[in-house]
């Protein structure tokens, strides 16, 4: 039980006749960032913020580092960090007062050095509505994450960021995981989920319908994986040649490009009938089907992959 | 600093740094009292009489009832709430705190009417300063606690000013600020009984300005304060942190329980 930072076991959540979430369990691990993803309405909020004590549960149970959020939301506050997706702060409040109330509240001492790393020092005297998109989303993660909570949840956590506030924060993220802390993801954003997350899980209509790595849940699909070869001699760019399990064959700029269902066969026959034609191979590219790929195949089909 | 000083820091910089807030608090009623001042006591010369104190009650009805309740009614419906929960604000601290520095930002007003009425119109000071104070407590306190409790359970800014104008206007035509309680008919005095404004003139006359109560003028202090407490006691048991998805404990009507210590005031009357 210990090894698991949060636990969800047959969680249900309802709002009158509609049911939101339908009896899904997962666990996280302690130190381990998980994804979770799903089309809007997929019960992602509901789930986040049943665990956050923002929500009752109408049946299963939750744990956040063995605590019930619903039945002590006051021991909750200590260990889990939120950066929430909206503002939440009054407009006049500023960063370095907003910091000194939460920490206060918290009971630790203000980490201004968080605003300093995520690049809002001199906007620390400013009011809250003078900030930008991606400078409120930036307070709320100093935030979220002053007082080193045990469990961090992340709501579209880099909307609005730059690419340099992106990597920071990124930065950061990893950094609390190396010390040990648990992060929750959810996010619209396939590729910074595939990029950051150690395991994901899929929700659809309130179940949940996948979860694994990433790695995992982009192999079990049936998208086709692409190689393109560049040869010296140009021996693979014959409409005449078949190779074992590729379904469509193209060239483009010089490449002969496949799309193949299984990549170890292919790719064995590619070299052997390279070094049958004694060509030479300049570049050879495989690019797996993405999470997003994965991500848009099941929520077409409505998970029935 | 401990959180509860960080909050009531912050909150007290609100009162001035907001806009509206600076307004109900400071530049509403100090205008009133000077046009008030200079115009009223042409036309009434008895209202001089009762310039320091009624003035006094016009500041605190516009700090509160105007003032504190729609931020509440806000910071709900924009999810300040659920932020401050999460990073374990507690309820009573969100409606208690802004209630306080609204007091507080009231002292500072109280205190430049009194220092500048003599000075500016001669009007009268009070002759018992502990009745003035004890006053100006009562309804400081009775005037928040029905304040926070309108912000408690109001679900949008319109039913919020609502609310508060039907306790604001009837206190401004029959508080005793304009037309003394003695010269209002019957039923409208039995009305009046049941506003905070014709207790806290009723208390003042009597306990502070050396005038005759209409009615037991401790007796109307009783009833602010129990009517501030119980205010705050309904605020706290009916605050819901987020309107969509958390559950009231009690219905929004339960709130008018917190006229019961005027309605008991007037029965014993």
């Amino acid at each position: 039980m210990d090894d698991y930072a949060i636990e969800v076991r047959d969680f249900r959540k309802t709002y009158g006749d509609f049911i939101a979430v339908d009896g899904i369990s997962f666990d996280v691990k302690q130190g381990e960032i998980f994804g979770l993803l799903g089309p809007n309405g997929a019960g992602k909020t509901s789930t986040l913020e049943s665990l956050e004590g923002l929500r009752s549960p109408d049946g299963g149970s939750l744990r956040v580092a063995g605590i019930d959020p619903a039945r002590e939301p006051r021991k909750l506050r200590n260990v889990i960090g939120v950066q929430l997706q909206s503002g939440g702060l009054p407009e006049g409040i500023t960063p370095d007062e907003v910091m000194k109330l939460f920490c206060a509240y918290h009971n630790v001492a203000p980490r201004f050095d968080l605003l300093e790393r995520l690049g809002l020092n001199e906007k620390r005297k400013a009011q809250f509505a003078e900030l930008s998109t991606g400078q409120q989303r930036r307070l709320a993660l100093a935030l979220a994450v002053a007082h080193n909570p045990q469990v961090l949840f992340l709501d579209e956590p880099t909307a609005g960021l730059d690419v340099a506030s992106r990597v920071e924060l990124h930065g950061l993220v990893r950094e609390l995981q190396a010390k040990g802390t648990s992060i929750i993801l959810a996010t619209h954003d396939m590729a910074e989920a595939e990029e950051m997350s150690d395991r994901v899980a899929i929700l659809l209509g309130g179940k949940l319908v996948t979860i694994g790595t990433p790695i995992e849940i982009t192999a079990a699909g049936a998208g086709l994986t692409k190689v393109s070869v560049h040869t010296q001699g140009n021996t693979l760019i014959d409409p005449g040649l078949r190779f074992p399990a590729v379904s469509q064959q193209s060239v483009k700029d010089d490449y002969a490009i496949f799309f193949s269902t299984d990549i170890g066969q292919t790719v064995s026959a590619l070299i052997a009938q390279v070094e049958a034609a004694e060509d030479t191979l300049i570049d050879l590219r495989v690019e797996r089907p993405s999470l997003e790929d994965r991500f848009l195949e099941i929520t077409t089909t409505g998970g029935s992959q | 600093m401990s959180a509860f000083s960080q909050h009531f820091a912050f909150e007290f910089r609100t009162g001035i740094r907001n806009k509206t807030l600076l307004l109900m608090n400071y530049l509403f009623p100090l205008g009133f009292y000077l046009m008030m001042g200079f115009i009223m006591p042409e036309i009434n010369p008895p209202f001089l009489e009762t310039l320091v104190p009624g003035m006094v009650v016009f500041g605190i009805l516009a700090a509160t009832l105007l003032g504190l309740p729609d931020p509440l009614v806000n910071a709900r419906e924009t999810g300040i709430f659920r932020s401050y929960k999460i990073n374990g604000v507690p309820s009573s601290s969100i409606l208690i705190i802004p209630a306080l520095t609204t007091m507080l930002h009231l002292v500072i007003v109280t205190a430049i009417i009194t220092a500048t009425a003599p000075l500016l119109f001669d009007a009268p000071l009070p002759v018992n300063w502990f009745g003035y104070v004890v006053t100006f407590m009562a309804l400081a306190c009775a005037c928040a606690g029905i304040s926070v409790l309108i912000g408690v359970v109001s679900s949008s800014s319109r039913i919020t000013v609502l609310w508060s104008q039907l306790v604001f206007v009837p206190s401004m035509l029959l508080g005793g600020l304009m037309l003394p309680y003695s010269m209002l008919p019957d039923a409208a005095g039995k009305v009046a009984q049941l506003l905070p404004a014709t207790q806290a003139m009723n208390a003042f006359n009597g306990l502070a300005m050396g005038k005759v109560a209409d009615f037991a003028p401790w007796g109307s202090v009783i009833a602010l304060f129990a009517s501030g407490l119980l205010g705050f006691a309904l605020a706290i048991y009916l605050f819901s942190w987020d309107s969509h998805n958390t559950k009231r404990r009690g219905h929004p009507l339960m709130g008018l329980l917190v006229l019961l210590p005027y309605v008991v005031g007037m029965l014993l009357a």
